[in-house]
């Protein structure tokens, strides 16, 4: 009987031997696989095990976390004065992902990011608790303020730069959301988010950075722009040869001004000043398509920008001519963001340099220490120095003396452009009101904004860009100026 | 033990009985087990378990009574089946435990602790493997039972119909005061009982007097048929209470107790054919399966529909999240699987929580078992010995493989519990019986056979007579 034993002895061999290849299989052929896989409820867990880093901003963090109980998630994330700050940080949720910089700086803030590989091998060593870093800020908090309480109850979007450095100072939206309502993953939470989501005002929409708007007459500056490099006209104060009425090329219609301005063969300073619509849809004209776009290109048109937030691409379009003379004027298919056109701005101010906008200054290991500095970027050259200069003139001459007198600041230096975009089939629908501007001290420009604002509820005489959005830039630079004395 | 020399040339040579081995390695086992509750003590606590020194103690004293009764009485019986039943009682236990802790499974409406019921349970198992060897001090009498034993085995198997199922399956039987047993555990090793004793009278018959058919020999109908009608109905009667891993493991013991009775191939090609048919034909009708074979094909396709699937996705994602090392003890999720985690899906918490490291030194644990187990057939010196040991041995390793496969979608589940690891009472106690059982019968294979009396004329009887 021993021979079949001895088979039997190999079979059972056999069998032990399939299970410790199956278990290599699971368990180290498909151990990652398996691990990451959605399904995996310890991936969440983990996440929320530990305090998650916090988002600084001016010194303070404008996030925190709560323990919670009832739940294998250990902490939940909340925000100080939460709808000031999501359009900055984004979500974080249990139950729903994260958005934005939560979602962006996630391995920092989880501190499960590579940079802080070193700390983290420390504090194996120490016992200490696992925690995430910092992610420190460029935002100022009285300017973010201010433009929250400039937009008020209004729809719309403020962004302001650092010209210099392209820092990020305020990034406004609204209607804006709190994302601790949903923070967490409850039916509570759940219900609250999709609350949010059905709001017909999308108060989760980012329209500072991921809502494109016809630029209105603010785009103006552009065309001047491209007019004075493309060596159209040199001299501000000359005559040009703009005829009033002006027809459209390839058509019979003629374009109108907004009321009866002095704008035949106006100079571009008075142009630019009573915002004539004929004179720069005749110098779009005159450059042609290709010359607009190649402008729009060096102001950072037509493509996405990382904040590292992503922001959707302004886009300058490819059109025939009369299209092309009415995108010269901010209308048509030209369709920029609020960012987009801070940039414009920061540019002109800057003379000419347009820097990269960024709005994470410093990465930090939960002790403080700076993983990584960001060093400002030059994301090129959209006009001369020179140029830049004459385009500040001009639009200084608009805030001292024409649509855009009311961005005043008592011992300031402000240049701005108004714009009031049509927006619907035959300009059905309210349209929107834009202000972008930049205040100058001895050291050059601190800063720069564009505001939009969207109000569906104000009367329709009263929506221009001079009365609604300029006053919000206003206290948007004010506030920017005074925290720097 | 030193060697006996004796003058005549029938000498025996007395084998070393390794008791000191033994002891030894039962505190090794006892130690490790110690270690791993103190281990899950701190990581879910911060502190030594309070009731470490009792769980330690009691495990101890397991081990120590049973080593005592073992030097007692089966001196020469396999040093390692005992230590190797001590290490996975023991480490079942701090698993067990472990999963006790766990707030998610406490949540569950269906869950009580059960590291101290389990420890009772041991203490009776323990009592059970030393009843057997003080009480059967020959394995061979267990011959004289062999139609006692079919009639038990049968009305253990057909008990349960008798009380409600539970969990889809009509396998336990419910005594008021004790809670639930499973009586196919005491089952499977008296029909391995039954089934050697008869094919130990019947193996020549069965091998020799055969028609041929096909190529293969088959047996007359009145040898074969007792055995066949036995088998048939203990898979009957198993297939209706839908307790498939029981009936695969008669299946499996059966098939290779007959080949090793009758040394013939024909018997597994014969086995393998009727297994295929079987399977197939319970799946088809059956819904219990059907579900575990859906899940078996791809867990994660049902993920948030099929129960099952979702369950078994969450085994394999928690075998996958060990990783090589493993969580540590107390540092893992296994019990995200919710239901059964503490028994049929104990591997899972090990995969995880030990990583595959753990994972396959608990199957060296058992393979050593079934090792040590088939070592002793071959040792064993009578045919009935040999056809119980491998018997035991052979079911052991089927269930081991159904269960640990099962759990790690090698094979669909069916629904048993590892040996020893486990919480449920019948089957520590049953596993403890056939540790027993097989240690008896390697301490009579071992036991040096009994000196001749001294001859005055030892030299003289070395001349061959005419």
């Amino acid at each position: 009987m021993n021979k079949p034993l001895r088979r039997v002895a190999i079979f059972c061999g056999i069998l032990m031997l399939s299970l410790l290849l199956r278990d290599n299989w699971i368990q180290y052929a498909r151990a990652d696989e398996l691990t990451n896989r959605s399904e995996n409820r310890r991936i969440r867990i983990e996440r929320y095990a530990h305090e998650r880093g916090n988002i600084i901003v001016d010194g303070k963090a404008v996030t925190g976390s709560v323990e919670t109980n009832g739940s294998d998630f250990r902490y939940k994330r909340v925000w100080k004065d939460g709808p000031l700050w999501a359009p900055v940080t984004g979500y974080s949720s249990q139950a729903f992902d994260s958005s934005q910089l939560e979602n962006i700086e996630d391995g920092i803030l989880t501190g499960n990011d590579d940079q802080l590989f070193f700390n983290r091998t420390l504090s194996m060593f120490t016992g200490q608790k696992k925690q995430g870093g910092n992610i420190v800020t460029t935002l100022n908090g009285a300017a973010q303020k201010a433009a929250f309480k400039g937009l008020g109850q209004k729809k719309g979007a403020v962004v302001a730069l650092d010209p210099q450095t392209g820092a990020i100072l305020a990034l406004a939206s609204t209607p804006s959301y709190d994302p601790s309502v949903f923070a967490g993953n409850s039916t509570k939470d759940s219900e609250a988010r999709q609350k949010l989501l059905d709001d017909k005002d999308k108060p989760m929409l980012n329209r500072a950075l991921r809502e494109t708007y016809p630029p209105g007459s603010t785009f103006k500056v552009v065309t001047a722009a491209a007019a004075l490099e493309n060596g159209l006209y040199d001299d501000i104060d000359a005559k040009t040869e703009s005829p009033l009425p002006w027809t459209l090329p390839q058509t019979k219609v003629a374009l109108q001004n907004q009321g009866n301005l002095p704008c035949e063969d106006a100079s571009l300073r008075e142009a630019l000043r009573v915002s004539c619509n004929t004179v720069f849809g005749k110098v779009s004209d005159d450059l042609g398509n290709k010359k607009m776009i190649e402008q729009t290109d060096k102001f950072g048109f037509n493509k996405e920008v990382f904040t590292p937030v992503r922001a959707d691409a302004s886009i300058y379009p490819e059109d025939n001519r009369p299209q092309n003379a009415m995108a010269g004027i901010g209308q048509a298919s030209n369709r920029t963001t609020p960012l987009q056109m801070a940039m414009v701005t920061a540019a002109i101010a800057n003379d000419g340099k347009l820097m990269k906008p960024y709005m994470v200054a410093k990465r930090q290991t939960p002790d403080l220490d700076d993983v990584y500095t960001h060093q400002p970027e030059e994301l090129g050259r959209s006009l001369s120095g020179e140029n830049a200069q004459k385009l500040q003139q001009m639009m200084e001459t608009v805030v001292n003396d024409g649509t855009g007198t009311r961005a005043q600041l008592p011992g300031v230096t402000v240049g701005g452009k108004t714009g009031t975009a049509q927006h619907g089939l035959n300009n059905s629908e309210k349209p929107y009101a834009w202000f972008i501007s930049y205040a100058k001290t001895d050291n050059g420009s601190p800063v720069a904004v564009a505001v939009v604002v969207e109000d569906g509820n104000a009367n329709r005489g009263d929506i221009s860009g001079g009365g609604l959005a300029a006053p919000i830039a206003r206290d948007v630079m004010k506030a920017v100026i005074d925290s720097k004395q | 033990m030193s060697v006996v020399t004796n003058t005549t040339t029938i000498g025996a040579i007395d084998a070393p009985s390794r008791r000191n081995t033994e002891l030894a390695l039962i505190v090794f086992a006892v130690a490790i087990s110690v270690f791993a509750y103190a281990n899950v003590g701190l990581a879910l606590n911060g502190e030594l378990p309070s009731g470490m020194l009792g769980y330690g103690a009691g495990l101890a004293l397991l081990g120590g009574v049973a080593h005592l009764v073992v030097r007692r009485f089966a001196k020469y019986a396999d040093p390692l089946l005992l230590p190797l039943a001590t290490l996975l009682n023991g480490l079942g236990l701090a698993l067990i435990w472990r999963l006790d802790q766990s707030e998610r499974l406490a949540r569950l409406p269906s869950f009580a602790p059960a590291a101290s019921k389990q420890l009772v349970f041991s203490a009776l198992g323990v009592a059970l493997f030393i009843g057997v060897l003080i009480l059967l001090k020959d394995h061979r009498i267990l011959q004289r039972y062999t139609y006692i034993s079919m009639v038990v085995a049968l009305i253990l198997l057909i008990l349960p119909m008798f009380f409600p199922p539970q969990f889809g399956a009509r396998i336990w039987i419910t005594i008021p005061g004790l809670g639930s047993l499973q009586p196919g555990e005491f089952a499977k090793i008296i029909i391995a009982v039954f089934f050697s004793g008869y094919l130990m009278v019947k193996r020549d018959a069965l091998a020799l007097a055969s028609r041929r058919f096909m190529g293969m020999y088959l047996p007359r109908g009145r040898d074969l048929g007792p055995i066949l009608a036995i088998w048939a109905m203990s898979i009957l009667i198993l297939v209706f209470e839908t307790d498939l891993g029981t009936s695969l493991l008669f299946f499996g013991m059966f098939v290779v107790m007959l080949y090793v009775a009758t040394e013939r191939t024909s018997w597994i090609v014969f086995g393998l054919a009727m297994s295929a048919a079987g399977a197939v034909g319970v799946a088809s009708f059956e819904p219990h399966v059907q579900d575990r074979v859906t899940a078996w094909l791809d867990p994660f396709a049902g993920w948030g529909t099929h129960e099952a699937s979702e369950q078994m996705a969450q085994v394999l994602m928690s075998f996958g999240s060990g990783g090589t090392l493993g969580t540590g003890l107390g540092q893992g999720h296994s019990d995200l699987i919710l239901f059964a985690a503490n028994t049929d899906f104990i591997l899972a918490t090990v995969g995880e929580e030990l990583g595959l490291a753990g994972v396959m030194a608990f199957l060296l644990l058992y393979g050593l078992i079934v090792e040590r187990g088939v070592r002793t057939a071959l040792a064993a010196r009578d045919p009935f010995g040999k056809l119980l040991a491998i018997g035991l041995s052979g079911a052991f390793a089927i269930q081991v493989f159904v269960v640990a496969g099962g759990v790690m979608g090698l094979i669909p589940l069916t629904g048993m519990t590892m040996p020893f690891l486990a919480a449920g009472g019948s089957s520590v106690i049953a596993n403890w019986a056939l540790i027993g059982i097989l240690i008896r019968i390697s301490d009579t294979a071992r036991r040096p056979a009994p000196a001749p009396a001294p001859s005055t004329d030892a030299e003289m009887t070395q001349v061959v007579r005419p």
